[in-house]
């Protein structure tokens, strides 16, 4: 079963429906005993960074969420989800992440004359095979929003996409990985990813 | 590169499509879920689900056929119509939709577009704005284009943003239903201001009109239409075929 976290931030209706389609058994919760039970954890996350750490800490989901990422429990973070498994975010200031990849959250910096937030259908560019993957094709599309972007994670990069510069997009160090954009709306190409993560189980990474 | 997006727009009155019984195609399709997925399967880019009905029984009937789409659909869904508080957001958002348009509500409140904006995100605010020429203005009209605020659509779209709108849809009234291409003069008044993206709709009637909207417009980052999808004048696969050809950046599945 998937466990998809809920700790007061976003809308986790379209998520959950898109594990229903794939015919994968999901839970939506806001209980840490329930984490633990987890085969895999999505960390989903819309808004800002700040914000989501502290209900995160004050939630003590935070301490469920890193205790199934060292158990080795497949984890995947999802847009600011995804962000917050870094060590940090310059997002309104300075603030710690989960710490659970090396690398720190930044403002994309690019050419002026294209729109910040970055949002729309943009393509993936591999720099490297992984499981998560194993049903997309490089230069699919999936589907973005966002206007801060995880840098100095050369340890974990996936894949990026181009918007001026490359923006990372994807990321995995052995059991922890993250989407900057969101496969729960990117079509087929997204259910194919996320049939690619429920096949992924403990110790299989 | 980011692409343009294509957006079919669905009009839902009573749980059906307006106009929506004699679409092109083996089958007719009235119901906005299977128009939806249909959409989707041929590479619509993002949905715009538009509630007309007035009455609160419609509201009902309107929500639970967001609830089914959302449930079947996975690609970004705006929804409209009706939109005149934080709490019909809350409403939408909490049936599946991912964005929220507003139009006459944030007229009404002008409060509105800053206090969406602070509890969902900019991301999450469109600003719909159907605009007409009066006197050599663009001026906003409310109502579904039936009253003349007397605001400058110019001086409107520029607090919007402002406030927080994270989307511009520039409907022209000028334009609408008379299938002879967007509004490029509006369109490019209003891409001189916006610092967001802006969605093109009135007057979509062939593929050539969304191939002259990007090459002449690149700031445009969408185009949208309702009946010449609906009834096959233009099919999305041929539409996309063609942007690609024209060396437009276009999402092909």
């Amino acid at each position: 079963m998937t466990v998809i976290v809920d700790y007061g931030v976003g809308n986790l209706f379209s998520l959950a429906s898109s594990l229903e389609k794939i015919g994968e058994p999901s839970l939506v919760t806001n209980e840490g005993d329930v984490i633990k039970t987890a085969d895999r954890v999505i960390l989903p996350g819309v808004g800002a960074f700040e914000d989501a750490m502290k209900k995160l800490n004050m939630s003590g989901l935070r301490e469920a969420v890193t205790d199934a990422a060292e158990k080795g429990i497949p984890l995947m973070g999802i847009c600011l989800g995804m962000q917050l498994l870094f060590e940090k975010s310059f997002e309104y200031g300075e603030h710690e992440g989960l710490g659970l990849l090396k690398g720190e959250v930044r403002p994309i910096v690019t050419d002026p004359s294209l729109k910040i937030p970055h949002m729309g259908w943009n393509s993936l560019s591999f720099k490297r095979n992984h499981p998560l993957f194993e049903n997309t094709k490089d230069g699919a599309f999936v589907y973005f929003v966002h206007s801060y972007h995880a840098v100095n994670c050369d340890d974990s990069l996936l894949a990026t996409t181009e918007y001026g510069i490359p923006l990372t997009a994807a990321v995995a160090c052995k059991n922890i990985m993250g989407c900057q954009f969101h496969p729960e709306k990117s079509g087929d190409v997204g259910l194919g990813i996320l049939r690619a993560f429920v096949k992924l189980g403990e110790g299989s990474l | 590169m980011i692409t343009k997006r294509i957006i079919p727009c669905l009009d839902v009155r009573n749980g059906k499509v307006v106009k929506g019984t004699n679409f092109v195609g083996l089958k007719e399709i009235s119901s906005p879920v299977e128009l939806a997925e249909e959409y989707s399967r041929c590479g619509a880019d993002e949905l715009v689900f538009y509630d007309i009905t007035a009455s609160s029984d419609g509201r009902k009937i309107f929500t639970d056929i967001l609830t089914e789409t959302a449930g079947n659909v996975f690609i970004p869904l705006t929804v409209g119509g009706g939109i005149n508080s934080v709490g019909d957001f809350d409403r939408v958002l909490k049936c599946g939709a991912d964005k929220v348009s507003v139009n006459s509500g944030a007229i009404r409140d002008p409060g509105l577009i800053k206090e969406a904006a602070r509890v969902y995100g900019n991301q999450c605010v469109v600003l719909s704005v159907d605009v007409k020429r009066v006197n050599g203005q663009f001026r906003v009209f409310a109502k579904g284009g039936r009253e003349d605020t007397g605001l400058d659509a110019i001086e409107w779209i520029k607090r919007g943003i402002y406030d927080g709108a994270g989307e511009i849809v520039l409907n022209s009234i000028d334009t609408d239903g008379v299938k002879n291409g967007f509004d490029l003069e509006m369109l490019a008044a209003v891409c001189e201001i916006s610092s967001v993206p802006v969605i093109a709709s009135g007057g979509a009637g062939s593929i050539q009109d969304f191939i002259t909207l990007f090459k002449t417009l690149p700031k445009v980052d969408a185009g949208l239409a309702a009946s010449i999808f609906h009834y096959g004048e233009v099919k999305i696969k041929d539409l996309k075929a063609e942007m690609a050809k024209n060396g437009i950046p276009v999402r092909i599945l």
